[in-house]
Order: structure tokens, then sequence, then C-alpha cells
């Protein structure tokens, strides 16, 4: 039986947003275990499975970035100075951006345990890709969106394609003895790799067409032009509530409120008109509610813990400490490991 | 079940298809033969309205599908009638596994889900894909993609059934899998299935009735084949003989052979003289990650030596010809030309050396006209201008202004063979050059590889363009090579690669051989 996508990345968001309010080092690293023993475990044999890995990778480079960055533009300054680099004498109207200069121990440890909390929120939205197809969480939108999520499932596969056709137009100009590079190199590769792109996307719309994409049997064009105004007007609102939420935390929620209301009311009309349906449909069960609020757990308890541990000082540098009771509410996203085990 | 009436189909003020009148009855198999370009495709797309709705053009007269007449519905309208298949099936594909990809017409028609959980299911146990059902598509075998495009129609149930090319990218034995899987459909299910397929012999002995384009003709399997420009074997073999009726299966065939057995002589066989290698491979292994596609190889190509290497989708066949060439993955092995390896000279030089036609000719083209393309040759090679143009010439007319895009497919493969040829290599590789071709074209080709300098090694499931062209065949299964001999032991000593010809006369391997015996 398999699990709603949606509690996986439910449970992952939770993680990640755990992980956004902490930088002490010793509770990113148990989140980022906690996100890898469930992946080990719970995750099946299907092709995106291996991305994980590839979300790892990309963590680590983000890690090395971000220190690469402190060296050179600098940041947190502290007593402990490591080395100086030479410094890049700039105008004053950049004052407060320097280039080189003094490199400390306490402003790498800083950036160290930035990166680290980029590196695990990567991680957990790795760890989502690999347990969760991300194209089966689109396929639970609401039916209103229908035609927007098939289409994206299908934009999502372009990426990969252009990859594949570009390596065997590049394979065949071996063939051919052209070694150009440069302008020329790309002029070469582009006009068959998107020559072959256009033509397979014109043979997937009309296979798209003739299965049926896009019907409309019966449905008066009056009808369709309401559907698609509310589903809009709805996603519209939804989104302007979001900005407003993040833009002031306060003023944003009645106009989120609004914003919902009007989406829910879209889509729900809009569902009612539209004459398709779902094949297996991913259900939301008991075991889904589990996996999901286990992830949410962690998230809630550390947004609310005022525990001073969680953001260990570095000027100056300090070991960092263990809190105890985020660790423990961390500890409850390993609860899909049992759950799964069972199902 | 499908009517056209006086339709002529006009792209850009060029007609396609004029004044075609035809009536298809229920539950009938019809077979659409012509030669490339005679607008087969635009037949079958305009079945189910995809021309002129999806393509463009201008459709004077009518087309009527059970009874709906597609001016005025879509192709999406049409889908609960008309279940469509393309050429490519792989390009067509809109979930990645079987089970989605399957229940995807029927979430478009707005079928509850108890129906689509049966319907699927009866659609897996009718095309044999009950243990693929959760695997993704990308990783199944061209055979099992083709029955998976074809079941992902045939879930909305629909009264017709449109098949373009079904078998063409397919080995034998996949190609009969899926001939077997639309017969069931015809006549356990009565349904009305539309076939173009220029590999006719494999699929004319199932058809109950063929069209002719571009006239228009449609009537008994046998005589429109006798009257068409394209035939299988069995068939120009019948008229040589002057058998009548006119058989289209080896089966009715071999009713009519005793006599013809007995008039033909033993066939002469010539030992192949020994000939010098110009290639030498030992031990070529390639894996990629885990799979082993090519397990330790060893091969010799003599000079003007014309080879062919058989064998199921998978079974290694481009990866050795890849590997051999040298620009593609080699994981151990040797391989020498004239006591170089290819791999060890630059690009340039290599494909001087041997030359590789891919899967996809039309990779190598990235020009705007074949003038533009011939002088790009020329210069790679560092030919006198001119050079590739001859070549080209020399191997089929194609206009020099054109864009390569707009050839036929054989007139494509002729560039590509000419851009490739200009280089005058020692060896030819060839993968799969005659899928998109009618049976002059294949003719053609054969007579211009027969007349080549060099040596040529061609991957292909063409049963029928190995007994007319090559000398000696390699089977491949597995990454091995199972099979090395003169081509006519080794085909007819297998019931999967053998000719129709062979079938109906044992020994014997084309028409041409044998008429030239009688």
């Amino acid at each position: 039986m398999r699990l709603h996508s949606g509690a996986w990345w439910l449970w992952a968001l939770g993680l990640a947003t755990a992980a956004s309010r902490t930088t002490n080092p010793l509770m990113l690293g148990l989140i980022l275990a906690v996100a890898g023993v469930v992946v080990v475990t719970c995750r099946a044999t299907t092709p995106w499975a291996g991305t994980y890995g590839v979300f790892l990778k990309f963590g680590l480079l983000v890690i090395a970035l971000r220190v690469l960055l402190h060296v050179f533009l600098g940041g947190v300054a502290g007593p402990t100075t490591l080395f100086t680099l030479p410094q890049a004498p700039l105008p004053h109207w950049a004052q407060g951006i320097r280039i080189g200069g003094p490199v400390t121990a306490e402003g790498l440890v800083f950036a160290l345990y930035q990166g680290l909390l980029l590196a695990t929120i990567l991680s957990c939205v790795g760890a989502a890709n690999a347990l969760a197809n991300p194209k089966r969480l689109l396929r639970s939108l609401p039916a209103a969106l229908y035609e927007v999520s098939v289409a994206v499932v299908v934009a999502l596969t372009v990426a990969p394609q252009l990859v594949a056709s570009a390596r065997s137009v590049r394979r065949a100009r071996q063939l051919r003895g052209d070694t150009a590079r440069g302008a020329r190199a790309i002029r070469t590769m582009l006009v068959p790799v998107l020559e072959d792109a256009l033509e397979r996307s014109l043979v997937l719309a009309a296979s798209m067409d003739s299965r049926g994409y896009g019907r409309t049997a019966g449905i008066s064009k009056r009808d369709r032009v309401l559907t698609g105004a509310l589903v809009l007007a709805g996603l519209f609102g939804f989104c302007i509530g979001m900005y407003g939420l993040l833009a002031d935390a306060y003023s944003g929620w009645p106009l989120l409120v609004v914003g919902a209301v009007l989406a829910i009311a879209g889509l729900r009309v809009g569902a009612r008109r539209v004459p398709r349906t779902r094949y297996r449909p991913d259900r939301w069960t008991v075991k889904a509610a589990g996996v999901a609020l286990s992830g949410i757990a962690g998230a809630v308890v550390l947004v609310f813990s005022g525990d001073p541990a969680l953001s260990p000082t570095t000027v100056p540098l300090q070991a960092p400490e263990f809190p105890v009771l985020p660790a423990l509410a961390v500890l409850v996203a390993l609860l899909p490991v049992v759950i799964v085990r069972e199902a | 079940m499908i009517r056209f009436e006086d339709v002529t189909i006009t792209y850009a003020e060029r007609p396609v298809l004029a004044d075609i009148s035809v009536e298809i009855p229920e539950g009938e198999l019809c077979l659409v033969v012509g030669r490339t370009g005679s607008g087969k495709s635009t037949f079958l797309r305009a079945i189910n309205g995809l021309v002129p709705h999806f393509s463009g053009g201008t459709l004077a007269g009518r087309v009527l599908v059970d009874g709906r007449d597609t001016a005025r519905f879509p192709p999406r309208e049409l889908a609960d009638v008309v279940g469509f298949v393309g050429q490519d099936p792989v390009a067509g594909f809109v979930a990645d596994n079987v089970e989605d990809e399957l229940a995807y017409s029927m979430e478009s028609l707005g079928l509850p889900g108890d129906v689509m959980r049966k319907r699927v299911e009866e659609t897996l146990d009718l095309l044999g894909l009950a243990q693929l059902r959760d695997r993704p598509l990308a990783t199944l075998s061209g055979g099992q993609q083709q029955r998976v495009a074809i079941g992902a129609a045939l879930t909305a149930h629909p009264r017709v059934l449109v098949l373009d090319e079904p078998t063409s990218a397919l080995d034998p034995g996949a190609a009969e899998d899926v001939l077997a899987a639309v017969q069931r459909l015809v006549h356990d299910l009565g349904m009305t299935v539309v076939i173009a397929e220029h590999r006719l012999e494999r699929v004319a002995q199932y058809a109950d009735r063929a069209l002719l384009l571009p006239q228009g003709e449609i009537g008994e399997v046998g005589e429109i084949l006798a009257a068409a420009p394209v035939a299988p074997p069995v068939v120009r073999l019948a008229q040589v003989a002057g058998w009548s009726p006119v058989p289209v299966s080896v089966r009715d065939a071999r009713r009519h052979a005793t006599s013809l057995r007995e008039r033909l002589p033993e066939p002469a066989t010539t030992m192949p003289a020994p000939v010098e290698p110009v290639l030498e491979a030992r031990d070529i292994v390639v894996k990629y990650g885990d799979v082993r596609a090519v397990q330790g190889v060893s091969l010799d190509i003599g000079a003007g030596e014309r080879v062919a290497v058989m064998g199921r989708n998978g079974s290694g066949k481009s990866s050795l010809l890849w590997a051999v060439q040298g620009s593609g993955k080699r994981t151990s092995g040797t391989v020498s030309v004239g006591g170089t390896d290819p791999r060890a000279l630059k690009p340039a030089e290599r494909r001087r050396t041997v030359a590789l036609v891919p899967q996809q000719p039309s990779d190598l083209l990235y020009l705007e006209t074949v003038a533009e393309e011939c002088a790009q040759a020329d210069a790679e090679t560092g030919q006198p201008a001119g050079t590739c143009r001859k070549v080209l010439e020399g191997l089929a007319s194609v206009p020099q202004d054109t864009h390569p895009r707009d050839l036929s497919e054989g007139q494509r493969l002729a560039l590509v063979l000419a851009v490739m040829l200009t280089g005058a290599p020692d060896v030819l590789l060839l993968d799969e050059p005659t899928r998109g071709l009618d049976y002059p074209a294949k003719e053609a080709l054969a007579s211009l590889l027969k007349n080549l300098g060099s040596a040529v090694v061609l991957a292909t499931h063409d049963v029928e363009f190995v007994a007319e062209y090559a000398t000696r065949v390699i089977v491949m299964a597995e990454g091995e090579v199972v099979a090395d001999g003169p081509a006519r032991e080794v085909v007819t000593s297998s019931p999967i690669f053998a000719p129709q010809v062979s079938k109906i006369l044992g020994p014997w391997l084309t028409v041409a051989d044998v008429e030239a015996a009688l």
C-alpha cells in the first residue's frame, strides 16, 4: 500500500522548517541523520529514489560555497584572526562591503553553521523527492486544476529529455569528426536539439489530443469561462494573501484567509464542472496522517521553543550545547520507519 | 464504420490525398499500403481528426467515423471512438508507469474509478502486460512499450484502432507479439483496425483487406499488393511463379510451391574466399553501470565483406558498433584498423577510418540546406570541394536547396551516407538503416551498398534486407555472439531470422535469385 505523496512532503517540510529554526550543528546533524535513516529504510525501488544522493552532493557544494563566500567577502568579525587576505580598496559609497581582508575563526564557524543549515533543508527536500514521486503529488491536485497539472507533469519530463537529446547529438557530432568549439559548437548542438524537442512536443501534443486531453464533452462555453475565471480569481487571491503574510506577519492573515476562501470556492465550483476522474487517487489514511504529523511535530516544538542552545553564539566561540527537548521532538520524525514497516 | 467521401487533403496548395472514397466496415483489419510519402500517415490521422484539426491544411469532402463527422469533432471529442497510436510510442507517453499510462485516456473521458480499475486489469491481461504493471515506462523494451501504447488507446474502449507503423522499430519476435495482440482484438472484440506498415511481410497475412494509396483502391490483400509498388517477397514470388490467387502468407504460398520446388535446381553455394581482415576487434566489453551490454565479442571484418548483425532489441548490437567505431563507450578490448585503434585517433581522422551512421541519422545534420551540408562535409574531411555532392548524386537524386528536415527518410539517409562516405572510410557501420524505408528504397540502398569499396557492417532487424544484401550474418544475444557465418546458413537455420522465400522454398533466400534460376 502506497502512502499519500502529500504525507511524505508534509513530513519533509516539517523537518525542513525545524532545520530553519536552528543553527546548532548538533541539531542539524540530527535532522540530517533522521532524514537519511528514513530515506534508506522507507524508499521504494523507483527511478527517482536515487535522487537523494544528488541532493546530498548539492548540499556539500552549498556548504563549500557559503564558506568561500565568507572567506572572500567577510561578514562576521571576531577576535581570532586566522589569516589575512589582501583587501581590495572599494569607493566609500560601497561602505560595509569588503573584498578580502582578515578571516576569523568565529566568522568561519558562523559560515559553516549557515551552510550546514541550507544543506540540511536541501536534504529534506531531497528526502521527500526520493520517498514520493513529485509527479504523483501533482496528480493529487484538485480536479479543476487537472489540465494545469498534466501540463506541469509533461513539462517536468522536458529537462531530462533535453539532456538525453543533447547527449545523442554530441555523440553524433563526434561521428562527423566535428570538434568545433565556441559559438559554432553551440549552433551545431542547438539546432538539432531544439528541432528534436519541438518535434517531440508536437508528437506528444497530438497523442494527448487523440486521447481526450482538453475534452469538453457537452459543457457549454459559458460554464467553461465561469470555471476558469473562478479558479484564476481564487488562486490570485491566495497569492496576494501569501504575499501579505510574508511582507507583514499580521496584516497578511486576513488577506490570506480571504484568498484561501476564494480559491477553495473557485476550485470547488470548478471541480463540479470538470468531466474528469482520477485513477486510483492517493487516499489519506491514518498512517499517512501519522507520517505527516511525525514530521510536523519537530517543527512545532522548534518554532515555539525559546531554548538558547538552538542558536549557539559564535562570538566568542563556544562548543554548541545539546538542546534536549527539541532533539526529542526531531527524533519523533523517525516514526515513519515503524509505520511503513507495518504497512 | 469509417467512411471517406471524396476526401482531398491539401497542405500549402499541395494535395497529399486526392478524391479518396473508401468505406471500411466494422470488425475489419485494413492494411494501408503505399510508397513513402503517398499519404499513409495523413490518411490515418484523418480518421481521428488530427488532420486537419491538429496538423493544419484543408480537408475537402467528408470523413465519418461511427457516424461522427470529423469536421465537427476534434480528436479529443473522438477519443471514445478512435484509439490512435503514432509511429513513436515513447514520445506519446504522458504518465511514467504502465498502470497510469493505461488509465490516462479514461481519466480524460471521466470514467468512474471502479470502471477504470476493471478495464486496466482487462487490458493488462489482454496484452500480456500484467507483470509490468508498476514498471516505469522508460525501462521497458520496444515491444513492451508498443503494447503499452496500444493498451493505453484500448482502455477507452474505442470502436476503431489506428496504428501507424506499429512494428517498424521492433525485432521480429517483439513484432509477432504485438501483431498477435492486435489480431486478438479483431477476432475477440470485433474491433475495426487500420494499420500502416512498411514491413508488409510481417502484417500482410493478418489483414482482411488492403487500401492502396495514393490511388485509394481497396480490395483483396493479395490483388492490391500484386499491383502495388510495395509488396512483401511472398507476393513477388507468386508473381514470378505465376500463382493465382496471389497468396499473402507463407502458409498459403507453400501449398503452391511444390511444383516450383521441383523446377528449381540446387542453389549454387559458393564458399566465400578468405579475405584479408581490415578490422580486427578482440574481446570487446561494454558496461553501463552493472549492465554488461557487450560481453567479450571478437570479430574480424574482411575487405568488401557485407556483415549484418542481428538480435533482439537490447542485445548489444548498437553498443558493439559504437565501441568498434571508437566514439562510444568501450570498457575493455582492442580494435585495430590497419594497425591503429580508431579510439586513439582524433574524431576527424577516426571517421575517415571507420564511419558510423547512427540510428537517428538526422542527428548528424544541422545546416539549412543540402548544399551547405555537402560543403561542410568536404571541409570536415579535407576533400576537394564538390566531393560530397558527387557522392550524393551517385546515391540518389536529392534537391540541393532543400532543408534536410524536409527530405523523405530515404533521401535523408542518402544524404547522411554521402556525408559519411566523403571521408572514404575503410569500414562503414550502419545502425538500423532500413527503418522508414519502403521496398524500392531498400532495394536502392542494397545495390548502393553493394557497390561500395569499403567493408560494411550493419545492425538490423530487417530479415528480408539481410537476405537481399548481407554475405555474412552475426547473431547476438545478451551481449554475446551466438552465431556467425555465411548469410545463407545462419538465416535459414533460424525460424525467427529466416526470410519469407526461404520459409517457402528452403535453401533460396531472395526472389531475384529464384527468378534468375528459372
